[in-house]
């Protein structure tokens, strides 16, 4: 290392000027899209930190499994009689399920990363504030992508089949992983907020059951009592479980679609600009 | 010479502890300013404020002439930050570590490439890297987080205890690494709790504790506000410091102490006693193996300045990291 130190670190086309009265920007003048790049770079940052730990991916493949395996062997019988015909009623609301708690792994990993040292280094460099947060959300897309891939391999070996077809299907697939991404912002909000990854954790499974399982995730909206009709209605979980159903078994789709949507992008809207906010507020 | 970076009257609380009460720091550009002072005297906090990751509750700071809190983007682009314990991600390898910083800076994708391959082999870590970061020594840990530091070649480079944990010949290659950025025109802050360090690397050093500066000058002013100089004997024949005792307590009217074994020092006023001195043990026939006028190191510098000893016990202690 002494032999090379001599070298000029600054060689290369921005080198500074010299005892300037000012100092001159280090960095080549700015490209465009500079928050998109950013994010994605970030995005990458976080899909490398998946992938060289692949046991984070865990709790996104063994956890609709077992779901699957409790719902259907434990409680299919009871409730419809038919293995295969609750499973084709059952898989697509678990898909919901399980991407939504998929998605409080970026809030809790968020919440350990902050403390760490790189993410001084984020705050220090100029990019927008908003960088890191979008980037871990992308990033983690990719464990929604491996939940359902794993669910619907589970699904199709014990027997589920597509009842429209592909493209419905894709589009199912699209509309619950954005509705996930969406919902990971509350998360990301709660990463931000928090001090421990914990209460994170905690707090997130505390929303999460009501929004799953007060839903018509398992049986039908009318064998439930009026009240928890009222709140099945007003779910937007249960909108998204009834446009995965449609799209993927058959059935008016309705404006469960767009109810979906909407739902989505007004969770992004409210959501994303507070966790921005308070992790701009952070020390 | 233009200021490269400067902050006046600098106050930041926490709850009801007082990291910084209203402190004063500037450097010229090209020069390296040292921030010296103890365990939770403020050095971090005082780096996060410039670095703009901190807002100050009272007083301002600016680099390049922009305010940190008013252009703090514009701040951004001109400095690099290198933490009290290295900031680089553990799951990243060397490479992809500096080309996410480059990648963040606006460079294009080969062009970050090229400059992370650039950095890796000036700091030596060619080899390991496409090796997770988690894998690296303490020293090759600092070293890619300094290299990340550098990426966007930052006129102003924040080095905030960069040494701290280092073995000495580590410490070595680290400094030569702050005199060639300095050699290349950047402007360096470097926060320590070694004197030896700030002696070694800064143009001006600044001293700071409980907040506050306390003291403020180039090396050599602060070692005159320790006082006088010291003159130390050590005589080829250890039998005869009895009589270099003598000599040298008739010359300063002082008794001289015993440092180590073989030595003895004795403080002078006046400029003149060392020639005095090498006449008299001279002309007394006592061979000497070392001979030498020294100034007070900071060691004794920071003594005088706060009446208590700059390398505390408490090393294992960790400063607030906020």
């Amino acid at each position: 290392m002494t032999t090379t130190i001599e070298r000029d670190h600054g060689a290369g086309p921005n080198t500074r000027t010299p005892a300037g009265s000012t100092l001159t920007k280090g960095q080549p003048p700015a490209r465009p899209f500079r928050l998109v790049r950013h994010s994605l770079a970030l995005a990458r940052r976080s899909l490398i930190k998946t992938l060289r730990t692949p046991e984070q991916l865990l709790d996104v493949t063994l956890q609709p499994v077992m779901f699957v395996v409790i719902f259907v062997y434990l409680l299919g019988g009871a409730i419809q009689g038919s293995q295969v015909g609750y499973l084709t009623f059952l898989l697509p609301a678990i898909m919901v399920q399980s991407v939504m708690f998929a998605s409080v792994a970026t809030g809790f990993s968020l919440n350990t990363d902050v403390k760490k040292g790189v993410f001084d280094r984020f705050r220090s460099l100029p990019i927008a504030r908003s960088a890191p947060l979008i980037g871990s959300v992308v990033g983690d897309l990719v464990r929604f992508v491996v939940s359902i891939v794993v669910l619907l391999g589970f699904g199709y070996a014990t027997g589920y089949r597509i009842g429209t077809d592909p493209l419905h299907a894709l589009a199912a697939c699209l509309l619950v992983i954005f509705f996930a991404a969406s919902i990971t912002w509350i998360f990301v909000l709660l990463g931000v907020i928090m001090r421990e990854p914990g209460a994170v954790q905690g707090t997130a499974f505390l929303l999460l059951f009501p929004l799953t399982f007060g839903t018509n995730m398992m049986v039908p909206t009318d064998t439930l009592p009026g009240w928890l009709q009222a709140w099945v209605r007003i779910n937007p979980v249960a909108s998204v479980m009834d446009a995965a159903r449609a799209l993927m078994n058959g059935g008016p789709v309705g404006d469960t679609v767009t109810k979906s949507l909407l739902w989505s992008v007004g969770i992004i809207v409210v959501f994303a600009p507070l966790a921005v906010r308070f992790y701009r507020r952070r020390v | 010479m233009s200021v490269a970076f400067q902050a006046e009257g600098l106050v930041k609380r926490f709850g009801k502890t007082t990291a910084l009460a209203g402190i004063d720091l500037a450097a010229e550009q090209g020069t390296v300013l040292g921030v010296l002072g103890p365990n939770g005297a403020g050095k971090t906090t005082a780096v996060r404020i410039l670095a703009t990751l901190l807002r100050p509750d009272e007083g301002r700071a600016t680099v390049g002439g922009f305010d940190v809190v008013k252009d703090a983007a514009a701040v951004r682009r001109l400095i690099g930050l290198t933490g009290q314990y290295a900031s680089v991600d553990e799951d990243l390898t060397g490479t992809q570590n500096l080309t996410l910083i480059g990648e963040l800076l606006d460079l294009r994708r080969r062009d970050a490439r090229s400059r992370a391959a650039e950095l890796l082999e000036w700091f030596d870590l060619t080899e390991a890297a496409n090796r997770p970061a988690k894998t690296y020594s303490g020293g090759m840990r600092r070293r890619l987080d300094l290299a990340a530091s550098l990426v966007g070649r930052p006129a102003v480079i924040y080095l905030d205890e960069p040494t701290t944990g280092l073995d000495p010949a580590k410490r070595e290659d680290m400094w030569g690494v702050v005199r060639s950025l300095v050699n290349d025109g950047s402007t360096v802050l470097l926060t320590t709790q070694y004197l030896d360090e700030a002696d070694a690397l800064a143009d001006d050093i600044s001293v700071i504790d409980h907040g506050k500066v306390i003291a403020h000058g180039t090396p050599a002013q602060l070692k005159q506000i320790a006082g006088g100089q010291t003159i130390l004997v050590r005589p080829i024949d250890p039998a005869r410091l009895g009589e270099v005792a003598t000599i040298l307590a008739a010359i300063s009217d002082r008794d001289p102490e015993s440092p180590g074994r073989g030595v003895l020092t004795v403080p002078v006023d006046d400029d003149q006693a060392f020639a005095t001195v090498v006449r008299r043990i001279d002309e007394a026939g006592i061979g000497v193996m070392e001979l030498s006028l020294r100034l007070p190191s900071l060691d004794e510098v920071f003594f005088t300045l706060t009446g208590k000893k700059a390398t505390a016990d408490d090393d294992e202690k960790v400063e607030v990291a906020a």
